[in-house]
């Protein structure tokens, strides 16, 4: 089936086995390997992408369906040679090491900043919540690291958030 | 400075082995045996053969050539013999991965089961004494008498403790790229711990010379043990890629990891222990009783701790081992440390409570002068200082000892402490160091899996040059360039950086090049005890009304000699004891007795912590010299972090909640079952 969809804000039309997932389309067919994939579950958040501003996991989205979408990946993250500020905070303050979950945390934490509303850790469920921690934590526990680096983690995105 | 791969892993360049752009690639799928013992019958590929963009299906009933004395985990489809539930008896190879994956579905395979037997306990009839375990070390070992020790003991412990399969869970599945060029030598993308060790064991199962076999491996996504050993997947892509003369991809899927990329053993140890009025030990004794396959021996080191712990006049370790229909065990981050420590540094807590002692004040009063086991001097050893040092940072001398009466709410509130160690080794290792247009090249085959190899042996090069590190350019994980030692059992930074020190002072002395093989000068070390220490504390809430754990706060408090690059390193501690975490409340694999196998098999029922288990982690290093390790004065970091970890937690539950939880993981079942 012929798709077309936006990625990185390039125009790009593929004919896609309609069982191919969106995360496979990027990594198999055009050459993007900065999403991840590591469970193909959507239980790990490796493969965390933008769809139209808002994340997502790139292995249970089928390519056939996000015909027409605009996707962000790690690749498009930074504006030329100048890195995203999450990109520089987490080189900044070591928030990775083996580097596999990375452009799945990136992603996750550029959708998270732009996000509204409360989350399980809200106390005041009607206010517009400051990004604590805490707060942080929780909205970035679809992503796992397996190194550990979620103290680094944490204090790199609330530097960005601040 | 910061990660010298930093840019390239937070832009998504950088390349981990399935993602080099290789022409004209295809896709392998493995399938896996559904009984856990018996023979194939017959593995019907015709129905795969026919689908689409199929190219070829392999299994035992045409035996790809591999040598005679191949790892039977890696002699893929040499044998109609069922080991384990979930072992790779046959592959197809299409040319897209939907069109592989579908047709390794209609595979049809015939078995004839045998009953299998995959239940470890401490009094399986088949349990026996290995000649020795992991990685050669005495099975048994002891002196003085334990029985006299713990008879005229004034405050006993004997307790029985248990960890269950836990899997190391990479982020990064197992993954191989292969494809033989025009000269018929093997070239192999691998997700690899060691590349010069992969090449050799590769070569070795194919029947191959290791020079005509080559390894990649520049980024690999963490591994923990599990990519140490070659693992199936890669020789499975160069047998794929014999059988369609194409390039075979394969990427496991994270099911098959749970079943062929190695686990930890499960445990069950027993330990006997002695105190005299003033809390000095009278008597220890560690038994372990652990887990292989019937393919291979894995014996893993569990009570070797308590070899190198604790001073005591009567000490005995033993290991007993049951091969069951399970897949075989394998390294998992600080192999026998960990588990070990668990169960010894549980054991010591109860102890200190049965001689009505501070458990802090139990360790000092305990420490060794010499390593217990062996009697050889220790190179250094700061356990104690690392426990004082940890009790002040936080604020022990305030704690209570009496269990399960703090309380702020729901929330039952208790601390806890244990000890951490992990051996200080070194292999030889090569490495050539030139100079490049003005700035000096490093050449090993080291392994970058997470631990930033690259930046510390980059600052290690420019110690020794007198540069900045910024000059100096690191090439590994390549087995044409020199050989090298994995980056496993905290050894390869020791390792690689003794070669990296000693061809950077050649090359001084040459102006043009040094080149170094540290075969001699490690051969001629002296006898010592060389062991990293720490201290971890934990404080832990627990739930009196579901019975769940949450972590408040860990410290953890290491005495490794000197730290190469302070960054890094404190990630690799938090990250040990972040793993830690996971050991202590969530991870376990359950084996399924009925089918055989393991039940978990995806990171939905196999938990790991996530970013909201994780609230606060230090991790902090005392200044130590050490001038009998290696050039740097360094020990390893890369596993101390993770021991010791599971205990401090479980201490601290005891100390919240006056249950004592002696089977890991701790989870609310545990902790609310004894209330009702």
């Amino acid at each position: 089936m012929e798709i077309t969809l936006q990625v990185n804000g390039v125009p790009r039309t593929v004919d896609v086995d309609p069982r191919m997932s969106l995360l496979d389309l990027l990594r198999e067919r055009l050459g993007l390997i900065g999403a991840k994939k590591g469970c193909d579950h959507g239980q790990c958040g490796a493969c965390t992408v933008l769809i139209d501003g808002r994340r997502a996991v790139s292995c249970l989205a089928l390519a056939v369906a996000v015909d027409g979408s605009q996707v962000t990946t790690v690749e498009g993250l930074a504006d030329g040679e100048n890195l995203h500020p999450l990109q520089a905070a987490f080189i900044e303050r070591d928030a990775f090491q083996c580097g596999y979950c990375t452009p799945g945390q990136l992603c996750s934490a550029a959708g998270m900043l732009g996000e509204p509303g409360p989350s399980a850790v809200t106390g005041d469920l009607l206010a517009d919540p400051e990004l604590t921690p805490e707060e942080i934590r929780e909205r970035m526990s679809g992503n796992l690291c397996r190194c550990g680096a979620y103290v680094n983690i944490v204090s790199a995105i609330a530097e960005v958030a601040r | 400075m910061n990660r010298i791969e930093a840019r390239v892993k937070v832009t998504g360049l950088a390349t981990y082995a399935a993602e080099y752009p290789v022409e004209g690639v295809t896709y392998a799928c493995a399938v896996q045996s559904r009984i856990a013992k018996g023979r194939i019958k017959r593995v019907d590929g015709g129905q795969a053969l026919e689908m689409p963009g199929v190219l070829a299906v392999l299994s035992s009933e045409d035996p790809p050539r591999l040598a005679e004395d191949a790892d039977p985990e890696l002699a893929l489809f040499q044998s109609r013999e069922v080991a384990y539930r979930g072992q790779l008896i046959a592959a197809v190879v299409a040319d897209t991965y939907e069109n592989a994956h579908a047709a390794a579905a209609a595979v049809r395979v015939d078995y004839d089961p045998d009953d299998h037997d995959v239940r470890l306990s401490a009094d399986h009839p088949g349990l026996y004494r290995p000649e020795v375990v992991n990685p050669g070390l005495p099975t048994d070992t002891g002196h003085g008498d334990v029985e006299a020790g713990l008879e005229a003991a004034a405050a006993t412990v004997d307790v029985t403790y248990e960890t269950p399969v836990l899997h190391n869970n990479p982020m990064e599945p197992h993954a191989a790229l292969a494809f033989w060029d025009d000269e018929g030598r093997l070239m192999v993308y691998d997700t690899a711990q060691g590349a010069t060790a992969s090449r050799d064991l590769i070569a070795a199962t194919l029947g191959l010379p290791p020079e005509r076999v080559r390894v990649v491996s520049r980024h690999v996504g963490g591994g923990f043990g599990s990519k140490g050993t070659t693992r199936p997947q890669a020789v499975l892509a160069a047998l794929a890629a014999r059988a369609v003369g194409r390039p075979v991809k394969i990427v496991l899927t994270r099911q098959q990891m749970f079943d062929v990329t190695g686990y930890r053993t499960p445990t069950i140890q027993r330990l006997r222990l002695g105190a005299d009025p003033e809390g000095r030990l009278t008597a220890l004794e560690h038994v372990a009783y652990e887990q292989s396959s019937t393919l291979v021996e894995f014996a893993e080191q569990t009570a070797v701790v308590a070899r190198v712990m604790y001073a005591t006049p009567a000490l005995r370790t033993a290991h007993r081992l049951v091969r069951l229909d399970v897949a075989t065990p394998s390294w998992m981050r600080a192999p026998g440390e960990c588990p070990g420590m668990y169960a010894l540094e549980s054991a010591m807590d109860e102890l200190a409570y049965a001689a009505g002692l501070d458990p802090v004040e139990l360790r000092v009063r305990n420490d060794a002068e010499t390593e217990p086991d062996s009697g050889l001097p220790f190179s250094s050893r700061n356990l104690v200082a690392c426990l004082r040092e940890g009790a002040r940072r936080f604020g022990w001398e305030h704690r209570d000892p009496a269990p399960g009466i703090r309380r702020e709410g729901e929330w039952l509130v208790g601390t806890g402490v244990a000890a951490s160690t992990y051996p200080a080794r070194r292999l030889p290792c090569k490495a050539v160091a030139t100079v490049r247009d003005g700035d000096f090249l490093v050449r090993l085959a080291a392994a970058d899996i997470g631990t930033g190899a690259r930046t510390a042996l980059a600052r290690i090069a420019a110690s020794t040059l007198g540069v900045a590190p910024e000059r100096i350019h690191l090439e590994l994980g390549d087995s044409d360039l020199p050989d090298a030692p994995l980056a496993g059992g905290s050894m390869g930074m020791a390792s690689w950086g003794t070669a990296v020190v000693r061809a950077c002072e050649e090359l001084r002395r040459d102006g043009k090049e040094g080149r170094a093989d540290t075969t001699e000068e490690i051969r001629s070390d002296a006898p010592l005890a060389r062991h990293a220490f720490g201290a971890q504390f934990a404080e832990v809430r627990v739930s009196a009304v579901t019975g769940e754990v949450r972590l408040a706060r860990l410290l953890g408090v290491f005495a490794a000699g000197h730290i190469v690059d302070a960054t890094l390193a404190r990630s690799q501690f938090i990250g040990g004891m972040t793993m830690g975490v996971g050991m202590a409340l969530m991870e376990e694999t359950l084996t399924d007795a009925e089918f055989g196998g393991f039940l978990h098999r995806d990171l939905a029922q196999y938990h790991v912590p996530a970013c909201a288990d994780v609230p606060d982690v230090e991790a902090v290093w005392l200044e130590e010299r050490d001038g009998a390790l290696n050039p740097m004065g360094s020990k390893g970091i890369g596993e101390i972090g993770i021991v010791g970890t599971a205990a401090a937690i479980g201490n601290a539950v005891y100390h919240a909640t006056g249950h004592r939880v002696r089977q890991l993981p701790i989870t609310p079942a545990k902790i609310l079952v004894p209330r009702f």
